[in-house]
């Protein structure tokens, strides 16, 4: 990867910033402006540091930037954008763009973003994507005079296609079915986990009413008046120690929301697929229709049933001018299909090349990063294990002392 | 960022409780005090049985009687069913006449000795007994789990009978334990009638609101004092406990699902199946130790603040009680006090009422000493095992998640190796 844009520039999304301005309409808004501060990574023996260069972009930046990716890599698993909108929230959590923990994490999801196209072999190299990050004007006309919005596809089209496509490539529709199973189980899970929290959250802060109680308790005993007051504080520790644990959880639920989200970048890599060879499919037929009238015409035998062999049956033919005409069309358009049938297929085997190797990356980056993210679950949950050992010693140690 | 966020369960959203939770009675599982085949309570059979039985500064070796309640039976009559208990008692003392008995005994028997305790030693402290019903629970009034409770809160009531100094020696507790059906049927009818006892509760009610308040030692001041603290405190404490109760099973029903999806997850995997389902097994083995720390509260703490809720207003009816003695010999001596002449007509009488106080207060004053030690003993005891049952439920959570850790971690040094490998 020794042209991966990562390895010679440091990109930090490091601050977030509350702006008003007026919108598209002329109404005021409120939104959150991110700082994107990138230098050029010098190579140690200068000692040097390169200067830092930065701008502003908010996140529907972001989004013009992924949906121009996604148009023009549609054979890479691009990876996604932090959620809009917090989803998945456990009450205690706002669910407000404007919360502070909600624009924290966002932050950070954006600066991840940058990271994973930067070190992505093939997108790093993309010159709007450079753009963005390093030049402050004039960045959104450059992006929609690539005219990419004409590329993109309908999504009707893409539904068509899914449903009609007669021979699609067996291995895209296996990981079609795996897409759709990761995002399913990603989401129960999350969903789950935030229940898990919030009840967490609840058996926690329950002990904390503990310490008042034991407090004013201890105010009328003579020798468990120590105890009481010391085990109440203890209590008190344990309560408050929730708020940090379930803190660290965010950032868990984070790393498997971007796979959450990543599950529909490769159904989209897919989808693409399923609308090349469909387009195939069809030029392929339409090219066999067209020869096959051709013959009819030719041979003058009406093999199969056609509106133009009947109404020439109730009206009469044609004359044998008007038919040459005919023929000499087709032919014309015969010739045009072979050449684009032939383009298209090897554009469709290109793509299933390229799109298998990205597709093969990005499963090892699934692999390696979500065995750490488990790891990482596993260590946070020691950690609270070690906390809650410690509070429940001490509180022992006070309460044998009552 | 916690603060700002705010508990959701502040004080007073703690304390304004639902009607459901002031009546729920307890749940409880069966523990190795249901012995049946071990008739001897006095040799601690494990640390648990050591903190449910009512321990007293007698070492268990002294002790001569030892009663045990167990064998609940339902028994269906044309007019009502009803539940006995069989109770069992071994002794070595020389006022009975056998070394064992057995007899059955209904809840209302039970609720009989009580009330002959309180009428032969109004100032003495007689233990609580389980409550009569629930008013409105989950609890079937029959369930097994209502039937166990009640069961070891009987126990519990003979066997701090049987401790206690005076009431271990009390006629009716006697035949309480060993009068055939017929004879205690026979037994309750002696003895003044429930009209009779009608008329002393309309008495002692009267009594109590001119009653000795005046005149009254500034020792049960104190006491009074204390008790009004200790009640409220300890039936906040109540709540409390049922509410980390109930929080706690909330968060085992949720942990039940979350582990399992792992699996499924796992399913749909390959190179981290097996990450996944360690992960899945993490998570089940603390869900059952979650289960585990839930049994704990409900079969030590619970039960143990109910008692001293009871107790605290069994403590506040003794401290009126022994008020209303002492207003019988104000009033007295107040109605005589310009009478000099009568002064001597009533000198007896005035004597006997003093008598009568000062064995009260003497009677009071050791009981509650007795009786404040072993409260000490038991929040003492009853904590600590609180403590040491976390305790125990962190050290298995933590056991689990470290193996875990070691064996994702072994598999990638594993694979670091051989990556390095040409």
């Amino acid at each position: 990867m020794e042209d991966c844009l990562a390895k010679k520039m440091e990109i930090t999304v490091s601050e977030a910033e509350k702006r008003t301005g007026r919108n598209a309409v002329n109404m005021q808004e409120t939104y959150t402006a991110y700082l994107i501060e990138t230098r050029a990574v010098e190579s140690q023996s200068e000692g040097q540091c390169a200067p830092v260069d930065s701008l502003w972009r908010r996140y529907s930046e972001f989004e013009l930037l992924r949906n121009y990716l996604a148009v023009t890599y549609p054979h890479i698993v691009v990876p996604p954008l932090p959620e809009k909108r917090a989803d998945f929230v456990w009450h205690k959590l706002s669910a407000d763009n404007m919360d502070p923990d909600f624009v924290e994490r966002r932050r950070i999801g954006l600066e991840n973003f940058l990271l994973r196209v930067a070190s992505h072999p093939v997108l790093c190299q993309d010159k709007i994507f450079y753009s963005f990050l390093t030049q402050e004007g004039g960045w959104k006309e450059m992006v929609n005079e690539t005219g990419f919005q004409l590329k993109a596809d309908s999504r009707l089209k893409a539904l068509n296609a899914t449903f009609r496509v007669k021979n699609p490539d067996k291995r895209f529709t296996e990981l079609k079915h795996y897409s759709d199973e990761l995002q399913s189980v990603i989401s129960h899970l999350l969903r789950v986990r935030a229940r898990v929290a919030d009840r967490l959250y609840g058996v926690y802060k329950v002990h904390g009413n503990y310490g008042r109680v034991f407090s004013e308790w201890s105010a009328i005993e003579k020798e468990m008046g120590d105890g009481l007051q010391s085990a109440g504080h203890h209590m008190d520790v344990y309560a408050a120690s929730i708020d940090d644990i379930l803190e660290e959880e965010e950032h868990y639920a984070d790393q498997l929301k971007e796979y959450l989200f990543y599950a529909e970048a490769l159904r989209a890599v897919c989808r693409k697929h399923e609308l090349m060879q469909y387009d195939l499919e069809m030029a392929a037929q339409d090219l066999t229709s067209k020869k096959q009238q051709c013959e009819e015409l030719a041979t003058g035998t009406v093999r199969t049933f056609s509106l133009k062999g009947m109404t020439s049956k109730l009206f009469g033919q044609e004359t044998p001018e008007q038919r040459e005409a005919k023929i000499k069309v087709l032919e014309e358009q015969i010739q045009e299909g072979e050449e684009q049938l032939k383009t298209k297929n090897l554009e469709g085997r290109d793509f299933v090349k390229s799109a298998w190797a990205d597709i093969e990356r990005f499963k090892e980056q699934k692999n390696h990063d979500l065995k750490e993210a488990l790891i990482s679950y596993a260590v946070m949950q020691i950690s609270m294990c070690k906390k809650g050992i410690q509070v429940w010693t001490n509180a022992k140690e006070c309460f044998s002392k009552m | 960022p916690g603060a700002a966020r705010g508990s959701l369960l502040a004080a007073a959203e703690v304390l304004a409780l639902d009607d459901e939770e002031e009546d729920l009675e307890v749940f409880s599982k069966d523990t190795s005090l249901a012995e049946v085949n071990s008739l001897s309570p006095s040799v601690p059979i494990s640390p648990l049985s050591m903190i449910n039985q009512y321990k007293f500064e007698d070492e268990p070796e002294l002790r001569d009687l030892f009663i045990t309640v167990d064998d609940p039976e339902s028994h269906i009559t044309a007019i009502e069913t009803f539940i006995t208990y069989r109770v069992v008692t071994k002794t070595s003392r020389g006022e009975f006449d056998s070394s064992e008995y057995e007899v059955r005994r209904r809840y209302q028997d039970f609720l009989w000795l009580k009330s002959k305790l309180e009428e032969a030693h109004p100032t003495l402290i007689i233990p609580p007994l389980p409550e009569k019903f629930i008013m409105k629970g989950m609890v079937e009034r029959f369930s097994d789990e209502f039937i166990e409770t009640r069961r070891k809160a009987l126990h519990k009531f003979l066997n701090r009978i049987a401790d206690h100094p005076t009431l271990t020696f009390n006629e009716d507790f006697k035949i309480f334990l060993t009068a055939q059906a017929w004879e205690l049927s026979s037994h309750k009818k002696q003895g003044p009638g429930l009209l009779s006892r009608m008329g002393q509760t309309v008495r002692a009610v009267a009594s109590s609101v001119r009653g000795g308040v005046k005149n009254r030692p500034e020792m049960f001041t104190e006491m009074n004092d204390y008790m009004e603290t200790f009640s409220q405190k300890i039936n906040v404490l109540d709540k409390i406990a049922h509410r980390i109760y109930k929080e706690e099973k909330e968060y085992f029903n949720e942990m039940k699902e979350y582990g399992p999806i792992h699996t499924l997850w796992s399913a749909s995997e390959e190179d981290i199946a097996d990450s996944l389902k360690g992960v899945a097994s993490c998570i089940d083995r603390c869900c059952k130790a979650t289960e585990k720390r839930m049994a704990g509260l409900s079969e030590n703490l619970l039960p143990i603040l109910h008692e001293y809720v009871l107790y605290s207003e069994i403590l506040m009816g003794v401290l009126k009680r022994r008020d209303q003695i002492q207003g019988e010999l104000d009033s007295k001596v107040d109605a005589i006090a310009n009478k000099k002449a009568e002064k001597d007509l009533f000198s007896e009488e005035i004597g006997k009422l003093e008598d009568k106080v000062e064995c009260a207060n003497n009677a009071l004053k050791a009981d509650w000493d007795r009786w404040k030690q072993n409260m000490q003993y038991d929040m003492r005891s009853t904590f600590t095992s609180v403590a040491e049952k976390n305790l125990r439920y962190y050290e298995e959570c933590l056991a689990t998640w470290e193996s875990f850790l070691a064996s994702q971690t072994a598999d990638l040094h594993v694979e670091e190796d051989s990556e390095d490998r040409p």
